[in-house]
Parts: structure tokens; sequence; C-alpha cells
């Protein structure tokens, strides 16, 4: 549910009111159902490149209404601009300025969406500043945009297909409801792994997945959405929470494992369970984290310490046990929940800052080692989610906070749980390393 | 054979065959689930007992994966029962994940009612009428029935046969000031009226089962109790509820001096000879568990754990009226025969689980057992049954400290002795093996064993 002020402002007096008085109008986001059409209106792709072609022939296969060249005035559900061989800041120009012309006809909950290279592997000064130019241009751009359309770019390292799997994965989870309160973000594939679902409606059938955390929340979400996308779960949380977390396994027809994930043989026992039960593991989703909040200057040993050992010390443990497990070697998939907090920083969370920006660290530095498996492990850094936890925030900060990004609303713990089903997938296994913020373009942080 | 009509069975009958042996399949225990157990009047005192039983079987559910499936059948009951719930177990079915397709009955045997519905589910799986079961048992000293006066009842049901006027009014006018006084539910035997505790105390005395033997069985059920929940014993066999995750009625930092301090509450004519305080007794508790059953073929078709078979099971029932035997004294009875028809002695149980009625019930019973005479007269053996080795019997707490729902304590202690036992496995190619006892009332014992799979 949209949170009551944008319900609003999206009827009648409301909206006319909101209108007159200049004040914020988020709008209600475009977000999956099974079945629904992927994107509501025609695709148009803008860019010369044979990889533009390639896309263009992949998403005419996917039933989508394609276009090279807009019609004024038609309404288009997503822009494409396809920038992977610019080499000068000067060839950015035709392509975004030849789209600039349809922005206007972007339909609600409309998608622009950036295919580049990075600018880090470029091998010549220009061609590096003309790839991190569409950096700068797609976070501008995705500010400009309205009533809940939103813009995200994909990253193709060097050798990289836009028809690998991994792309296309990308491609359809941008254009599509999964991604609704992804904003502004950058998503890199690194390679052309992964494999595509052999039906999109289901894209994780026959997985085994664990969810940390899962008696509410966001973790109960999540555990709801992997269920959605055809997975057998286990969720998993404190004993004392066994009661929601009874609920919500039975919601979801898999099983529950109460368990306190810092117990030291907390790894082993996942395994154990998701074997022995369910025969597999394929995914496990870190979620469960703590929040104990103080200046540093009224820090004590309890509050940093449950911290860290919750949110970073435990994923590294039960990790290490994944990793050397024999029952985690089929293209398994790690995700895991940081936050915007560990990458911009917050007021009185020193220690949950800490924790999850060591989440990030851990990332990357575990890419490398699931890899020989073919495995991934990415994270998503949610920023304001509208959940229990951030409704016990006072109204005044609560409601700054939820304003204070491009869609200008909170998030919903769904839009969490679509972007680590995603990260989650076959079609992410080129995916690795990354993070990739859900925080409808917040404006602290990167 | 004994001289007094309780038949146990001697040596030479002891080679009747057990299940296993004549061909029958086995009845495993794949896990339990038990809400904590909460004093009367506490955390479930606005709980009935269909919303604790659903809530335990939800559990279950959740823990095991069973959403949607057609079990062979659920059976449980309750002691404090209302009139109104008279289809308790189906209707909680109904009200749980399970297929509403999962038949299911109410069973009613005092304090007993728990592990007897896992002794008829296990024998109807044994026979193959069944491949899945959940056992269990609720009940609230909370949320009791009241119930009204004999003498309203009546005239409310002349009322409803009435068809005139006048003849109502006729009827109405029968009624008195006492009959709209509403009984409260008695724990009193009907036969004796004496309370379960004075019943107990009369034994405690006979036995001279001392005060301070009773405080260190006390304290020993909580410590036992606490020490399994800190070492995450309970992690898989409990699901919280309404705020509570452990039993509210342990004391972890009890002691002996605070045990010792308390006046007694039952058997207070006895004098000095009064032994039996609030601290070494039971105290009224709400609670539910269940407990889930299986053929070998059922659970290992989904991957489910095994952790002990049910093996076999014995009643027994003794003349308390005539004041024979003390009222929670079946059990004494009971074990030696069940043990008898295995060719099994004390020594040979790995655990025991001695249900805490109360600390001197459960000392009562090991000194008839330690007794060569009673053991001559009474049980018909040669001498004394044995000695229980105490550092086996209730290692992880029981009734005193966890509290005593009474249909509810079967499940509890069957889950976790199962769990014990599996964890123990097998020593030599013998199997871990454990005793549950648990008296009723109206003088009734249902024991059974269990052995590790």
């Amino acid at each position: 549910m949209a949170d009551k002020y944008t319900q609003l402002v999206n009827q009648g007096l409301g909206k006319n009111v909101a209108k007159r008085l200049g004040l914020p109008q988020p709008a209600l986001l475009r977000r999956y159902h099974p079945g629904q059409p992927l994107i509501p209106g025609p695709v148009v792709i803008q860019g010369d490149s044979a990889a533009a072609d390639k896309l263009g022939t992949e998403l005419l296969s996917w039933d989508l209404d394609i276009r090279r060249h807009a019609v004024p005035g038609e309404q288009l559900g997503a822009i494409i601009l396809v920038l992977d061989e610019v080499e000068r800041p000067e060839d950015l120009g035709r392509t975004v300025l030849s789209a600039a012309a349809s922005l206007r006809d972007l339909a609600p909950s409309g998608r622009v969406l950036t295919v580049s290279r990075p600018a880090a592997e470029a091998v010549s000064p220009a061609a590096a500043a003309a790839r991190q130019g569409i950096d700068g241009l797609l976070r501008s751009l995705a500010k400009e945009l309205r009533a809940g359309a939103t813009g995200n770019g994909i990253l193709l390292a060097e050798g990289v297909d836009i028809t690998s799997p991994s792309a296309l994965g990308a491609v359809r989870f941008f254009l599509s409801g999964r991604s609704a309160f992804v904003d502004g973000q950058f998503l890199k594939i690194s390679d052309a792994g992964g494999t595509l679902p052999q039906d999109a409606d289901i894209p994780l059938a026959g997985k085994v997945a664990v969810v940390t955390g899962a008696a509410r929340g966001i973790g109960a979400q999540i555990a709801r959405t992997l269920h959605r996308d055809g997975a057998t779960l286990v969720v998993v949380d404190l004993p004392a929470a066994g009661d929601h977390l009874a609920a919500v396994a039975n919601e979801v027809k898999g099983t529950a494992l109460q368990l306190d994930i810092t117990r030291a043989d907390a790894g082993q026992r996942i395994i154990d369970h998701a074997v022995q039960r369910h025969g597999r593991l394929d995914i496990v989703i870190h979620n469960a984290g703590i929040t104990r909040d103080k200046l540093l200057a009224n820090m004590d040993p309890a509050r940093w310490d449950s911290v860290i050992n919750i949110n970073i010390a435990a994923q590294l443990r039960i990790n290490e046990a994944l990793l050397a497990s024999e029952h985690f070697s089929q293209s398994p998939r790690i995700v895991t929940v940081a936050s915007t907090s560990g990458i911009a920083g917050n007021r009185g969370q020193t220690n949950y800052a800490a924790s999850k920006g060591g989440v990030m660290g851990m990332v990357r530095a575990t890419a490398p080692l699931l890899a020989e498996a073919g495995g991934t492990i990415n994270a998503v850094a949610p920023g304001f989610i509208e959940t229990e936890m951030t409704a016990r925030i006072p109204l005044a900060i609560r409601e700054t906070a939820r304003r204070l990004n491009s869609l200008k609303q909170g998030g919903q713990p769904a839009d969490v749980a679509e972007t680590i089903a995603f990260l989650a997938s076959d079609s992410a296994g080129g995916i690795s390393g990354e993070v990739l913020r859900v925080c409808g373009q917040n404006l602290v942080g990167a | 054979m004994s001289i007094d009509g309780q038949s146990a069975t001697g040596p030479d009958q002891s080679a009747r065959p057990t299940a296993g042996a004549t061909g029958l399949r086995r009845a495993v225990v794949v896990g339990g689930n038990r809400i904590p157990f909460a004093r009367a009047g506490g955390a479930y005192a606005k709980s009935s007992n269909q919303d604790m039983l659903t809530a335990a079987l939800d559990g279950l559910i959740a823990r095991f994966g069973l959403q949607d499936e057609r079990l062979g059948e659920v059976a449980a009951g309750a002691v404090l029962k209302h009139s109104r719930d008279f289809n308790l177990t189906r209707e909680a079915v109904l009200g749980s994940a399970l297929s509403a397709e999962t038949p299911a009955y109410d069973l009613q045997q005092a304090c007993a009612t728990g592990l007897e519905t896992v002794v008829g589910l296990s024998n109807k799986i044994k026979l193959g009428q069944i491949d899945s079961a959940i056992a269990g048992g609720v009940d609230s000293a909370s949320d009791a029935p009241v119930v009204v006066s004999e003498g309203l009842r009546e005239v409310i049901l002349d009322l409803n046969r009435a068809k005139t006027l006048p003849q109502r009014l006729q009827i109405l006018s029968r009624l008195r000031p006492k009959d709209l006084a509403p009984l409260a539910p008695g724990t009193a035997e009907p036969r004796t009226g004496l309370s379960m505790g004075e019943h107990q105390a009369l034994t405690t005395a006979q036995w001279k089962v001392s005060r301070e033997a009773q405080d260190e069985l006390a304290l020993n059920s909580h410590r036992n109790l606490a020490a399994a929940y800190e070492a995450g014993f309970f992690d898989d066999l409990i699901t919280p509820y309404r705020g509570l995750s452990r039993d509210g009625n342990m004391r972890a930092d009890t002691s002996a001096e605070k045990l010792a301090s308390l006046k007694p509450v039952f058997g207070r004519n006895l004098g000095a000879d009064a032994t039996m305080t609030a601290g070494n007794s039971t105290p009224l508790t709400d609670g539910a568990s269940t407990v889930l059953l299986a053929s070998d073929e059922w659970a290992d078709a989904r991957d489910l754990p095994k952790l002990a078979s049910v093996v076999d099971a014995e009643a027994a029932a003794v003349d308390f009226v005539h004041g024979k035997d003390g009222l929670l004294m079946a059990p004494v009875f009971a074990v030696p025969r069940l043990l008898a028809r295995h060719n099994l002695t004390l020594a040979d149980i790995d655990y025991f689980e001695i249900h805490e009625a109360f600390a001197a019930t459960v000392l009562s019973t090991l000194a008839a057992w330690e007794d060569e005479e009673f053991g001559r007269t009474r049980l018909g053996l040669d001498g004394a049954l044995g000695k229980v080795d105490r550092s086996r019997l209730n290692v992880n707490g029981s009734s005193l400290a966890a509290g005593h729902p009474f249909a509810a304590t079967g499940g509890r202690i069957v889950a976790s002795l199962a769990k014990l036992l599996h964890a123990k496995g097998s020593t030599d190619g013998r199997p871990a093996r454990g005793l549950v006892s648990v008296c009723a009332a109206g003088g009734l014992g249902v024991v059974a064993i269990l052995e590790s799979v």
C-alpha cells in the first residue's frame, strides 16, 4: 500500500489541491503482478550500434512493440538509449537528443534505460569521459522524470554482449514493475553467465531458497516473492519470533527453521535443514539485521557488538559454511541486504553503517570465491522502505525521509523483495559482486 | 501372579512378541511442537483451547512443511472442556494450515489424554490403517467452563419442553436463589471429594517422602529445564505464542532456600508431616502440544526426520476409592507389566520421563519400585522392581518447572523424549530406550516405551 499522502494526492480533490499548492505529487507506482504486460506501451530503442539492432530483434521476440523512431504524441512505455560504442563525449549528443523529444510522451511509470560500457574499462581518456558522462546524464535524467517513471543503466563489461542472459535479464527487470523503486542506478553485467528461465512467470521454479529474518517485514515479503516466483522456501528467524515465522512458513508453504544465526553452527544447520528436507540448497538471502542506534559518543559495547555480530559477522560465518559445502555448488546465489546508511552514512548509526558497509565489502570479496561454482553474490541497498520498523520513526522525520527521493515516496518491502528475487534468479548469473540500490534515487548517498 | 488382582506379567509370559516382531510396521515420532506453557490467568488467560491447539498445530505444520497435507488422522483432547468444544480437534484442524480433508477425533483420559493419543494413533499406524498422524492435547485452566447448578439446568430444560404459558410459569416458580450461583469446575475426585493434592498427600505420608527430597526434585526440574532452554534444546520443539517464548512457570533462579521457605498447601491436617508446597506441586497451567507420527515410508517419502519409534504402551488403574493404593500410583503397576512384556528391567532404560504431577508423586513411585515387600506382594515379583538411576530422570525438566496443562503434558514429554533418544542414538547396536510414565485422575496411569531410530 502506498502511504496515506500518496493515496490522497492521487485522487479527486487531493490531487487538485496538491497541484495548485505545488505540493509533492508522488505517483502510484506500477508494480509487478504475474501475467501483466512487461511494459505498458511501445519501446523506443535509440542508438546506432549493432547492439541496438540486436536488442530490438530480441525484444520483438518478447512480443513487445518496438520502435526505432518515436512517433511524436504516441505514449511510450520505455526509451532505451544504446550507447555501448561511444568513443568521445561528442558521440553522446546524437542519441541523447533524439530521445529528448520523446520524453514528454513517456507513460506513467515508464522507463528510460541506458546501455553502455564501464568507464573503468575504457581504453582511452576520451572513451572513459564519454562512458562516465552517461553516469551523470542518467542520474540527472532520472531526477527529471515524472509520474513514477524511472531511469536506470546497464553496464556491459568488455566482451559481454547485449544478448547475454544477464543483460537481457536486466533489461526485463528494469522494464518490468519489479524495478518500481529502483531509480537512477547502474547495474554491471560482468560476464556472459546465467540462463534465461523457461517460464518468465516462475523464474525460480525448482530452486530451494533460505531467507533469514523472515518472520516479518522485508524478510517475510522476500519469502512471499520468492515463493510466487516458484522457489521452495526455508524461512529462518530467532526462536522467539517463531509464531510469526510459522505464519509466514504456512503462507508460503515452506518450512520454518527457528535458529539464531549468530550461533557458530548456524551455516551448517541451514545447509542440513535445506538438504534433508528439500534435497538441495540454491539460494541464501541474508536479510536478518537489527539496528541499535546511538551517537558514537554514547555507544556501549552491547549495542556495537550485537549489530556487528548479527548484521555482518554472522553472514561471514554462514557464507564460509556455504562455500565449503558440496551442496552449495550448482550455480548458487547469495543475496544480502545492505543499506543506503552503509553508503552515505547516517547520524546515530555508526554501528549499523559499519555493519552494512561491511556487507558491501564482503560481497565484492566473496564474488570471485563463488565464481568457481558458477555462483554469484550481490547486495541490495534499500533506502526508505515502509515497514513496521520505519513506521515507528517520529512522524515529521518519517515524512521528510520518505519524500527525499526522486519518486517522493517510501518504497514497499515488495520492491526490495523483487530486486532480490531477480538477483537470485538464473538470469542474473552474469551479475556478481554488485550492490544495487532500491531507494527511489534517494538524495543522500552515491 | 500377584495376590491382589493387579496382574503383573511374570517372566514366563514375557516372550509375547513386540509390535516389531509381529510383522507390524513401526510408528515413528517425526517431531513435535508445543506452545510455551503459561501459568493460569497469565499470558493465555484469554485464549481458548481451540486457539491454543490450532497454534500448536500450525507451528508443527510450519516446522515440517505440512501445509495442505491430508494426514491420516489428528487426535487430541482437553481435560477441562466446554460442551461447545464437542469436536475440538476437528475444529482446530479446520482452522489450521492442514488440508480440510484431514479427519480428527477427540479423546479424553484425564491427564493421560496426550499420551493416549500418541498410543492410539501409533497403533493405527502400526496396523496400516493410517500412514501419518498428529497426536496432541490442550488445556486451559484459565478459560475453564463454568457450569450452572443442577436446579437451574433442570428448569431450563423443562422450560424448553413446556408448551403453554401456565406450564412455563409453574416451572419457573421452582427456581430458588441458590440455583443461580454458577459452579466453577473442581479438581476434586468425584468419589472421594478429595483434591488431587490431598490424595497425593496421603500417599506422600504413606511412603514417608521427605520435604527435602521433594524440594530437591523440584529444584532439579527448574534447573534442568532452564539448562535445556539455554542449550537450544527447545528451538525445534516450541513455537512462541502470545508473547511467551519460554514456559511461564519456569524459575531458573529458584533455590533450595526459596523452596524450603514455602508453607505446605496440601495435607495440612497431617501437621508436622505436611510436606507438599506450591513449589513442589504443579501449578494450574494453560498450553497445548502436538506430536507428528508416521510410518517409515511416509516420513521417508517426505524427507522428514525420524527420531524415535513408539514401541509399546500399557495402561493401569488403581482402587484409590477404598484406599488400597494412592490416587496417582497406577504407573507403579503399569511399568513392571510393560517392562516384563519386553524382557526389560529399569536398568535397560536410558531416559525416564516420569510426569511430575507433584514431586512426591515421582518420589512415591520410585519408593514403591525400590520396596522389596511391595515388589513381592503387590507387583508379583521376586523382590523390588529396582532403582531408577536419578541421572536419567527428567533430564530436561518436567511438569514442576514447565507446568502441566493436563492433556498437553503427554505430547510435551513424547516430543522431548524422542529428540533426546535420537541424539543419544544406538550404543553397540542397542537403541536408546526411554520410558514415559503419566499418572491421571481416577486412579489411572498410562506408560510407554520409545526407542531411538
